[in-house]
């Protein structure tokens, strides 16, 4: 009762998955550097994407829009088809459901872990603090920090703070997880443990958009990997084809320098 | 010279008895006097700094102005501006129904002090959220804190770790120039000095206002002490 093979590759179903995030003619400029050119991307729900390309390329601009940590110039963002400019309670709430990771973490160095974990869901989703509290711990022991919940971040190593500051977005119950090079800033020896909690993370079937040069993670987990050189999507493609046959050169040079 | 020769040089028994308790009641005085207006200099100096990083072109002009003004010119003269410049419209306030603030050197005093304070902990205040990691205002943000929320639990706890040093350095010098509100007839620490020298011309009297204001000093320290080991117990 199997399908032939080749057919099904050269004819792939429709995705039935429905599409959550949808960005059309994103224009972002900082004074006369252009970074992002008439983005347009299309998310389908738990859909994983790979973000990557030089630096300079408008990866992190791309994502920052998404959460609106920058507000981009011309063009729209929608989620789950609210536009995130507009004002409302709806707008509101999708954007209270777009969680993200840092490079640097971004702890609060005067909290404690469980603290850090328990002040958004607390005071935006207005939790009780036993609520709170059973989901930060759900959370933390998910990524394996529940032990030292009553510590500070300083007190932890990298890789574990990064993984507080997942679980810390992760107790606001996102739809969508974006990450900004969340395993550039950490010792070699703990990007493992990191990529771990992700490829745990995308097996649960979150929207995740990832920018990143752990290539290997690509493979892995990527659906897409989107690669951008100077602020545009020149390639969106399945790993297997982004890695095995990337179309442009520019693609081509940057994981022959990246994978040596 | 004998242990007593000694002590009533320094610490005369007799003068002790006459003009103890009039010393304990200008301590007080001068730690009321600041304890007021550093609180209140606080909370104004508060809103300058938040009133030079707003958005708002005109709230950054007025603030800066002020802490320009404030900043540069003597407390003294800014205390004699007070009490004898506004002082004297004595109409005017009584018109106003503020004559009776107008009127007494201890609001006078309090007024000055805790206007010209603020100059300085604006800037205290600016420098020490400005210090604060950009990230930590993402991080807010990306978790969708409110304003407030982001404010007075994120922000501040933070900025205040910075702050704590250059405010006491403010608060000890405030202590200090609290001083020259004896010119405008309050008894304060220095004010009962003035009033004992004056009667009995020893010298010791100041001797004593010294001693005493580094025991107010000293309490401020150790206080301030605590409270940053407090605050900046993550770091430990």
């Amino acid at each position: 009762m199997t399908a032939p093979l080749s057919l099904a590759s050269l004819h792939p179903a429709p995705d039935p998955r429905p599409e959550l995030i949808r960005i059309e003619g994103l224009n972002k400029h900082y004074g006369a550097f252009h970074v992002l050119h008439d983005i347009d991307l299309s998310v389908r729900e738990g859909e994983r994407i790979v973000l990557c390309g030089p630096s300079g390329s408008g990866k992190s601009t791309l994502i920052r829009c998404i959460n609106r940590l920058e507000i981009a110039q011309q063009g729209s963002i929608r989620v789950a088809g609210t536009d995130l400019a507009s004002k409302g309670r709806q707008a509101d709430q999708v954007r209270s459901e777009i969680g993200m990771v840092f490079q640097h973490f971004n702890l609060f160095p005067h909290m404690s872990v469980l603290d850090n974990c328990l002040l958004a869901p607390m005071s935006v989703r207005g939790l009780s603090r036993r609520e709170a509290e059973e989901r930060a711990r759900l959370y933390l022991s998910k990524v394996g920090i529940e032990s030292q919940a009553h510590k500070y971040p300083s007190q932890l190593s990298g890789g574990q703070q990064q993984r507080v500051a997942i679980a810390r977005a992760l107790c606001m119950k996102p739809r969508i997880m974006l990450f900004d090079e969340p395993t550039s800033a950490l010792d070699p020896e703990m990007v493992a443990e990191v990529l771990d909690v992700l490829v745990q993370l995308a097996g649960t079937g979150m929207t995740m958009l990832c920018v990143t040069h752990e290539m290997g993670f690509a493979r892995q987990v990527a659906e897409r990997v989107l690669f951008l050189e100077g602020g545009k999507i020149i390639e969106d493609s399945p790993p297997e084809v982004f890695f095995g046959q990337p179309r442009t050169a520019r693609a081509q040079a940057f994981l022959k320098q990246i994978l040596h | 010279m004998s242990p007593e020769q000694l002590l009533a040089y320094v610490l005369d028994p007799d003068l002790l008895e006459r003009y103890g308790a009039r010393f304990v009641d200008g301590l007080l005085v001068t730690a009321k006097l600041v304890a007021i207006s550093f609180t209140l200099g606080a909370l104004l100096g508060m809103f300058l700094a938040l009133a030079r990083m707003s958005q708002s072109l005109a709230l950054q002009r007025l603030a800066a102005g002020y802490v320009y003004f404030f900043r540069g010119s003597p407390l003294l003269a800014q205390l004699f501006l007070l009490y004898y410049g506004l002082g004297s419209l004595k109409g005017f306030w009584q018109d106003l129904g503020l004559w009776w603030f107008f009127r007494e050197a201890w609001y006078c005093a309090l007024l000055a002090f805790t206007l010209n304070t603020a100059a300085y902990q604006a800037e205290i205040f600016r420098a020490s959220l400005m210090a604060v990691a950009p990230g930590q205002y993402e991080a807010a943000k990306a978790l969708n804190l409110k304003r407030s929320t982001t404010f007075f639990k994120v922000v501040l706890p933070q900025s205040l770790l910075v702050a704590i040093g250059p405010l006491g350095n403010e608060l000890i010098m405030m202590i200090k120039a609290s001083a020259i509100a004896s010119l405008v007839t309050i008894y304060d620490l220095m004010g009962v000095t003035k009033l004992a020298f004056s009667r009995s011309f020893d010298f010791q009297i100041y001797l004593w206002a010294a001693v005493l204001y580094l025991l107010i000093v000293e309490v401020v320290r150790r206080t301030l002490k605590h409270l940053e080991a407090r605050l900046g117990r993550h770091l430990n």
